[in-house]
């Protein structure tokens, strides 16, 4: 009951944290705003027992990312522009797709079912076997990095072509500007 | 922010617990929560405060360019390298049964591989991605 009403509060407070920076023009304090956002997330996530998805969310989140966005700042200044048009019609938009995915819940089993499908398929089998095969206690570490090692593959290919992409888009700039090392 | 002490000095004392607990994350991930991807981001948030601290030049002195550029390549190919050892060892792509004679001891060695490869190719895309964040525009103040 206590990890339920705090996984309410958490939630509560991010709300607060978004509207918050949906409503601000500071872009300085959306920043911050959105660390905050990303630590009441991995205080949740960690509520949650997930404590490998909310290391990952305050490290990248609340830390990297809000370090990139203040580097972006530097170079966009720190004021929201006027929006050009009214946001009624975009408001809309977000209202009813938000609605339609809390409608999609619905129809999601219930938060820890044993009896959901997820909990069926393949999970016992890793749960009983994992440990034996692979020697390896985190299950998630056994997972992601055995059962599902394509897939890792596949994700770290996908942060590797990332990183090549930004290396692309910036670094040309740099160049034309007579900087040609590094 | 180069001329504050009190944050250089909380700097120079948190940095090295940053990349130790980096390790912790990268090598105890078998057993607690973290792994290469989590040490990865760790490693490179601990030198990106220390540039934030000390001036990005510092920073790119102390992990020069090309090896964070060879770090966004070396952890792919470590990655798909087990892969490749596996089918060498005559078992399946990413097949870790036949690492070691024991399949166990194959597993671990596998999974150990994999997560520095994923940790390499992390932390070396962050800082990259931070290094050319911070450079633009500001070259030519911070370069020595």
């Amino acid at each position: 009951v206590i990890e339920t009403g705090a996984i309410a509060a958490l939630l509560a407070m991010m709300c607060a944290v978004a509207v918050a920076i949906a409503r601000s023009r500071n872009l300085f304090g959306v920043v911050v705003l959105s660390g905050a956002y990303s630590f009441l997330m991995a205080t949740a996530l960690a509520a949650l027992d997930a404590a490998d998805v909310a290391m990952t969310e305050a490290a990248v989140g609340a830390g990297i990312s809000t370090v990139l966005l203040l580097g972006a700042l530097h170079l966009a200044g720190s004021l929201e522009a006027k929006p050009a048009r009214r946001p009624e019609g975009p408001l809309f938009v977000v209202i009813f797709t938000g609605l339609l995915v809390v409608y999609g819940t619905y129809g999601l089993p219930a938060f820890s079912d044993p009896q959901a499908p997820i909990h069926r398929h393949v999970a016992p089998r890793y749960l009983e076997e994992g440990p034996k095969e692979t020697g390896v206690p985190n299950m998630v570490t056994a997972v992601l990095a055995s059962y599902r090692g394509y897939d890792t593959l596949g994700e770290t290919t996908v942060v590797f072509t990332a990183g090549i992409a930004v290396i692309a888009l910036l670094r040309r700039r740099r160049r034309k500007e007579g900087e040609g090392r590094a | 922010m180069r001329s504050d002490i009190i944050l250089r000095v909380v700097a120079k004392i948190l940095i090295p617990f940053a990349l130790m607990f980096a390790l912790y994350v990268q090598f105890h991930g078998d057993f607690g929560p973290g792994g290469g991807f989590q040490a990865g981001v760790i490693v490179a948030a601990a030198v990106v405060f220390y540039g934030v601290i000390f001036g990005l030049a510092a920073a790119r002195r102390a992990v020069p360019e090309p090896l964070v550029e060879s770090m966004v390549a070396a952890g792919v190919l470590v990655y798909a390298g087990v892969g490749v050892a596996g089918l060498l060892l005559g078992g399946n792509f990413l097949d870790y049964f036949v690492l070691d004679h024991d399949p166990v001891h194959g597993q671990q060695r596998g999974i150990f591989w994999v997560e520095a490869g994923v940790a390499i190719t992390v932390s070396g895309v962050m800082l990259k991605v931070f290094y050319l964040f911070a450079g633009r525009g500001r070259d030519f103040e911070e370069e020595p």
